[in-house]
């Protein structure tokens, strides 16, 4: 099985799609001729022309409406947003349009758009080249979210949001795409949306987390294992509608839990997920529920020592589970 | 006897009284929905009284088979050209299980149908131009020989998403028609505080597009202006912006009391230039329109608005439950 990196999967996905149906096409800034600023897009506009490669005026609102429309005539578009921090101006076509379409018509109309975007920091991005916005969207019944944590589950998924029949956000991390490597099909496969997924199994604390953060759990997670400490760590994969059967699960499994986001953590995906065990497993806990989360400040400060004060990082982590274990 | 102006542009007889027709039966839906509001039985109105020349002049230069049309709020007489029933009209505003628009889910007038070709719509104001812009990008990138229709008011042209649609249709010349009902007022306020420009069709040059300014009370010249920017799409030579100017004849809404912001002079004298009315005229002076024929058409239309009302009032309404429904695929 080929070895690629997370960004080189989701060109692989996007490609794939590209090639299976015609319906499919990409739309955004930069997309075309360059191949996206971080390359997602390499070499698309080559092999599919102009127009299943296209390049937008600089307006989100645009690549968003323009995309839902051209969903709701049957098209498959995927609209990249440069960074997840420029999606702002495409609210109110992603959450008053994309996701209720389907329901505000009775299920007559419905809209097959995937927007994807790169988020999260440690890329010294400062506040607007570094936010997690997931939490924005994840109170909208009619969106899903996906946050792959893996190239293989980045190309999985990816190829399962281009042929969902409702729009899906796809959130890559921008510091996985060239950090994180991974054995990846070359044959195609399609993993399911809303199913989380256990990335290590283990018996002494559940760690439920998602996106790059699932890499510094699994890095922490060797670390402590020679400690005798053995952490389950579950990858929400999709945050949005939560898989509660499989949070609940893990977090039976140990009864002690943590939980962790890159996001301020005030209403943050892993307040959700608290909520969801609280509701469900309060008699299997041995342990209060842990929180680990970014500072609740508007973003990430840009100067080195703030912006690593700020991001997650493996130590933080470690420090975090320990504590858990010992509880 | 006056000229036969829709002659000279390919309307027949028929065509034209068809048209006549279709906007008395949008006036008289709308007069009946406004007293069965007042009379408590139905929560909301928002009209198009006053603008049905324009959305039917406009309606029946397109293809009303092929193209796809993205109404706003106050195009009733659009969706009745493209292919809505009275009664499903009346079943919307009755919020009843059998709307097809949305089965009673939105306010009366968020139109949406798909196998009329009409894109469902929101209320928060201008998202459909986007849309109708994706729907071109469609048909150009498919090589469809459809146009796609998006209507919205003058206070509307301010939005963001009437600029970034517009400018994505210029750039990359995109079969769109962008009309402008221009009725004078965004609620309250009336277009002089909305818009610095002499005329909302002096935007399009900034889009790279033709832009037009139409008597919007007179159906044939909304008809023609229509018909060319849709024949100019269908060339390959892209988007239009048109403007067609008329006035809201009612307040906003049934909520809303236009007396605070408008004196009764101004709407008495709108009225006296109702466009519904002066085509009328017209095709009674080029002899279209018959005494005979006008009261048969209004026998026929007042039993067809008393059918959708009883109708409508007696369909049953969604179960509760069926809230739950369709938030995806299911």
């Amino acid at each position: 099985m080929p070895v690629m990196s997370y960004i080189q999967a989701v060109t692989s996905a996007l490609k794939e799609e590209m090639q299976r149906d015609e319906k499919v096409f990409v739309l955004g800034e930069d997309v075309g001729k360059k191949g996206g600023v971080f390359r997602a897009t390499d070499g698309l506009y080559d092999e599919f022309g102009e127009y299943r490669a296209l390049d937008t005026p600089l307006a989100e609102s645009a690549i968003a409406g323009v995309g839902i429309g051209a969903a709701m005539y049957g098209m498959r578009p995927v609209a990249e947003m440069q960074f997840a921090d420029f999606i702002m101006p495409a609210v109110n076509q992603i959450i008053s349009e994309a996701a209720r379409i389907r329901y505000r018509s009775n299920n007559d109309w419905n809209c097959p758009i995937t927007i994807r975007a790169p988020y999260g920091g440690g890329v010294h991005g400062a506040l607007y080249h570094s936010q997690s916005v997931e939490a924005v969207f994840a109170n909208q019944p009619g969106l899903k979210i996906v946050m792959p944590s893996t190239p293989y589950d980045a190309k999985g998924l990816l190829k399962a949001a281009i042929r969902d029949n409702d729009p899906v956000l796809f959130f890559e991390h921008k510091r996985a795409y060239r950090l994180l490597k991974g054995e990846v099909p070359e044959d195609d496969y399609v993993l399911p949306i809303g199913k989380a997924d256990v990335k290590r199994e283990g018996s002494d604390i559940t760690i439920i987390t998602y996106g790059l953060c699932v890499h510094f759990a699994l890095q922490a997670a060797e670390k402590l294992a020679e400690e005798g400490i053995d952490a389950h760590i579950l990858d929400l994969r999709t945050v949005y509608p939560l898989d509660q059967e499989a949070i609940i699960e893990a977090a039976k499994k140990t009864g002690k839990v943590l939980l962790i986001t890159e996001d301020n953590k005030e209403g943050s995906i892993i307040s959700e997920v608290a909520a969801i065990i609280s509701e469900h497993c309060l008699f299997d806990l041995d342990a209060p529920i842990q929180r680990l989360a970014g500072p609740d400040v508007p973003a990430m400060p840009y100067a080195p020592t703030m912006e690593k004060y700020f991001m997650m990082n493996p130590d933080k982590v470690e420090k975090a589970m320990r504590e858990l274990a010992e509880f | 006897m006056s000229t036969n102006r829709h002659q000279a542009l390919g309307l027949s007889d028929e065509e034209v009284l068809d048209m006549y027709r279709t906007m008395l039966l949008a006036r008289k839906l709308d007069e009946r929905m406004w007293l069965l509001n007042r009379a408590g039985k139905i929560p909301f109105v928002i009209s198009g009284q006053g603008q049905e020349a324009t959305q039917i002049g406009a309606a029946f230069a397109l293809d009303r088979e092929k193209d796809y049309v993205a109404p706003y709020y106050r195009d009733m007489g659009v969706v009745l050209a493209f292919g809505m029933t009275s009664r499903e009209l009346m079943l919307s505003a009755f919020a009843k299980a059998e709307d097809p628009n949305s089965g009673g889910r939105q306010m009366p007038s968020h139109f949406g149908q798909k196998k009329n070709n009409i894109i469902t719509g929101s209320s928060p104001v201008t998202t459909q131009v986007p849309h109708a812009v994706g729907f071109a990008l469609a048909a150009k990138m498919e090589k469809k020989d459809f146009v796609s229709f998006v209507t919205l008011g003058e206070g509307s042209s301010n939005q963001g998403d009437f600029h970034e649609g517009l400018n994505f249709a210029g750039v990359h010349k995109l079969p769109v028609i962008t009309l402008v009902e221009n009725n004078k007022y965004a609620i309250s306020v009336p277009y002089e505080k909305q818009i610095a420009a002499e005329k909302v069709s002096d935007r399009a040059i900034g889009y790279g597009m033709p832009g037009y300014t139409v008597d919007g009370t007179d159906p044939l010249e909304v008809y023609q202006v229509v018909k060319e920017a849709r024949d100019r799409a269908l060339a390959g030579e892209g988007p239009t912006l048109i403007e067609a100017i008329s006035y809201r004849l009612t307040a906003h809404s049934s909520d809303d009391d236009d007396r605070v912001y408008r004196n009764r002079e101004e709407v008495d004298e709108a009225k006296n230039k109702d466009g519904l009315y002066r085509f009328e005229a017209y095709l009674e002076e080029c002899g279209v329109l018959t005494e005979d024929a006008k009261s048969n058409y209004i026998k026929e239309i007042d039993q067809i608005v008393n059918d959708a009302t009883d109708y409508a009032e007696n369909a049953p309404y969604a179960e509760p439950e069926s809230a739950l429904k369709y938030v995806y695929e299911e």
